[in-house]
């Protein structure tokens, strides 16, 4: 029972792990259709800022919820920057173009940025500074569930809680919902729709951004590539939850993460992979939309 | 008339063999070929490259002295990229040039596609670089050596130093999925199932890059081991150490040569403490190492690449071996390679029947301060 709840909390973790991603998939995939493969490295470019501006400020001796603080706060806003004007450049232009062309161009930007990092930064590893510190309390349990489990855990949870109330409850949250039902009807009604995709492309870069941080120092390392591999699985749980619905992209980052898990756990991690995939396969199967997507119906 | 005809071809035979051979003898009277293949462009050259190096300076050295029996060497060096399908060009270009032995190739990979063609032709290779344990084991190849140990010798040094130094009774061997991680990690596993002193109690790859191996490490735990071999590079292995660390997982963890780098202890910080790590053995107290590098320095005025010394060694054996056969004639070689001791940056070798270099081998390293440190 005890390697169950350990294996649970490892897998919740990782699940954690990838919905900080994956919400910003599943949001830009819910109003624009376009599946933004440049994602995962808006999250690379989160985790490389947080380490600069934490290493700078650890230099000058600030105390570390301070660096915490403000390492996040400038990740969030690089990355903004980085998600709004990727939008401008690479997909803006081709919005009235077939669906095909705008997604070659987000598998572009994706090889850009992470040849860009290569080229501006480094191709080692670099040591991610640990920015999560051992809290006493947790030391009990530290064997099942660490400080940094604790803290990504719940900074996921309160992200997807107020993302939903933002859009459920706000007005720009109003504006999204309408341009994602219908962008024509949405500009006649006064609608900025322009404003509303880079709006979403802000908040979704600034999410990954804060994944970004927290991610590279709970594993402790980051390199440029890192945006690859978690933008693929992030991009899994979101199909896997019904890409464009919020809550989805938690959930079916759950359970891929707790899939992966006990996959190791309990059969073998040379097959994490396979039964993660094959997990995709068979939902995908049964119900096409993912789990907690709505069936699309063909408008006449 | 049969016979009138057989006899012209005869003497067709010995004309056309004199007009092949009086050139062959006229230039071979003057040089001993060294031909020195491997990647010397393309993005694995900074494997290659030092073995050019050090060609030039054994060379030099031995024609300073006025070469070998009283021929000059000389140098015939062509590029393989590294690629199976270029090494067999390469090959038979040196062929052709008349190469009497050759230092290469560098990578597993092609000096495998190119052995058959040195092998026809009566020449012996020796690689400074080329680890794949098939090369020497299969007896497939009698002209081939190398100064270099063998990627299972790697994994026989992990599991003797676990089992007999550490104590391990369960050990856990963990790999990342990899040609050159999973090989090791599999000698490692028929290693201490032969020994009969410990057990595997898990055997099992990572995927590289996967964003958290709390998983594994749990499963390490439940499996009781005191002990993980770790087949693998730097970036997997200080993912799992950190990993250990925070889920508070105290056992020894034993890797490889491609953890056996300052940017494992850079990365992992002080969870690299305490971790071992094989690779090659320290030739630092040896004063021909000493003196190679040194000449490397003055001549090229920076620090040798990767197997420098393995290759200078090469050289070395390789001439010695020569002049002591008094010919390039390939058993004469062979047996020179194999009786005679050279005194190397390596260390002082000779060959086994198999052709690996005795007294070539690696040694365990441990991470003490931020540095890593042979293990007494």
């Amino acid at each position: 029972m005890d390697y169950f709840i350990e294996l649970f909390f490892g897998g919740l973790t990782r699940g954690s792990i990838y919905a900080l991603i994956a919400l910003g998939y599943t949001m830009v995939y819910g109003i624009i259709g376009l599946i933004n493969f440049a994602h995962g490295e808006i999250y690379m470019i989160g985790a490389f800022t947080s380490f600069i501006v934490a290493t700078v400020l650890s230099i000058y001796g600030f105390p570390l919820l301070a660096i915490v603080v403000i390492a996040g706060l400038a990740a969030a806003v690089w990355s903004s920057a980085y998600g709004f004007t990727v939008e401008k450049l690479a997909y803006r232009p081709l919005r009235k173009a077939p669906r095909l062309a705008p997604l070659i161009s987000a598998i572009g930007m994706s090889i850009f940025l992470q040849n860009y990092v290569l080229l501006a930064q480094t191709s080692d590893f670099l040591p991610f500074p640990e920015l999560i510190p051992e809290f006493a309390f947790m030391e009990p349990v530290a064997h099942v569930v660490g400080s940094s489990d604790l803290v990504i855990l719940i900074t996921t949870t309160l992200v997807m809680v107020s993302l939903t109330c933002l859009i459920k409850f706000t007005k720009i949250g109003k504006a999204m919902r309408a341009t994602a039902q219908d962008k024509t009807m949405a500009v006649l009604v006064g609608i900025n729709v322009d404003r509303v995709i880079s709006a979403t492309f802000i908040i979704g870069s600034a999410l990954a951004a804060i994944g970004g941080l927290l991610i590279a120092s709970h594993i402790g390392q980051i390199n440029f590539y890192i945006g690859f591999i978690a933008g693929i699985k992030a991009f899994t749980a979101a199909v896997l939850g019904g890409i464009g619905s919020i809550p989805g992209a938690v959930l079916g980052s759950l359970v891929l993460g707790l899939t992966e898990s006990f996959a190791t756990g309990y059969v073998s991690s040379d097959y994490e992979d396979v039964f993660a995939f094959s997990l995709l396969v068979l939902i995908l199967i049964f119900k096409p939309s993912g789990l907690l997507g709505k069936a699309e119906t063909k408008k006449v | 008339m049969q016979a009138g005809l057989k006899m012209k071809m005869f003497s067709a035979a010995i004309v056309f063999g004199f007009a092949m051979t009086i050139p062959v003898i006229g230039t071979a009277g003057d040089t001993i070929k060294l031909g020195v293949a491997g990647a010397q462009s393309g993005d694995l050259a900074s494997y290659g490259l030092p073995t050019v190096k050090a060609a030039e300076l054994v060379v030099a050295q031995y024609n300073a002295k006025g070469g070998i029996n009283g021929k000059m060497v000389e140098l015939l060096i062509e590029d393989d990229v590294c690629k199976p399908e270029v090494a067999t060009n390469t090959a038979t270009k040196l062929v052709t040039d008349g190469v009497d032995v050759v230092l290469g190739h560098i990578c597993s990979g092609a000096t495998k596609a190119a052995l058959p063609i040195y092998k026809e032709a009566g020449i012996v290779l020796m690689s400074p670089s080329a680890t794949n344990p098939d090369l020497t084991q299969s007896g497939d190849y009698p002209n081939f050596f190398r100064t270099i140990a063998s990627d299972d010798a790697q994994a026989k040094t992990e599991v003797e130093f676990a089992i007999n130094t550490i104590g391990a009774k369960k050990i856990a061997v963990v790999h990342d999925k990899g040609d050159y991680g999973k090989g090791l990690a599999e000698f490692a596993k028929k290693f201490i199932e032969e020994s009969g002193k410990a057990e595997v109690v898990l055997f099992e790859g990572v995927t590289p890059g996967a964003v958290d191996y709390t998983a594994i490490v749990q499963k390490i735990k439940r499996k009781g081991a005191d002990a993980v071999i770790f087949g693998g590079y730097h970036p997997e292995a200080s993912k799992i150490v950190s990993m250990m660390k925070k889920k508070r997982l105290k056992i020894t963890f034993i890797s490889d040569d491609g953890v056996k780098d300052d940017t494992f202890i850079k990365v992992a910080g002080k969870n690299a403490e305490g971790v071992y790590a094989s690779g090659p053995q320290d030739n630092s107290a040896n004063p021909i190492s000493v003196a190679a590098i040194e000449a490397h320095k003055k001549t090229y005025n920076e620090d040798p690449g990767a197997f420098y010394e393995n290759a200078y060694s090469a050289a070395l054996a390789l001439l010695n071996a020569v002049e002591k056969a008094g010919s390039t004639d390939m058993a004469a070689v062979i047996k020179a390679l194999q009786t005679e001791t050279v005194e190397t940056p390596v260390g002082s070798i000779h060959f086994d029947e198999r052709g690996d270099a005795v007294g070539v081998g690696f040694a365990m390293y441990q991470v003490v301060n931020g540095k890593y440190v042979p293990v007494k």
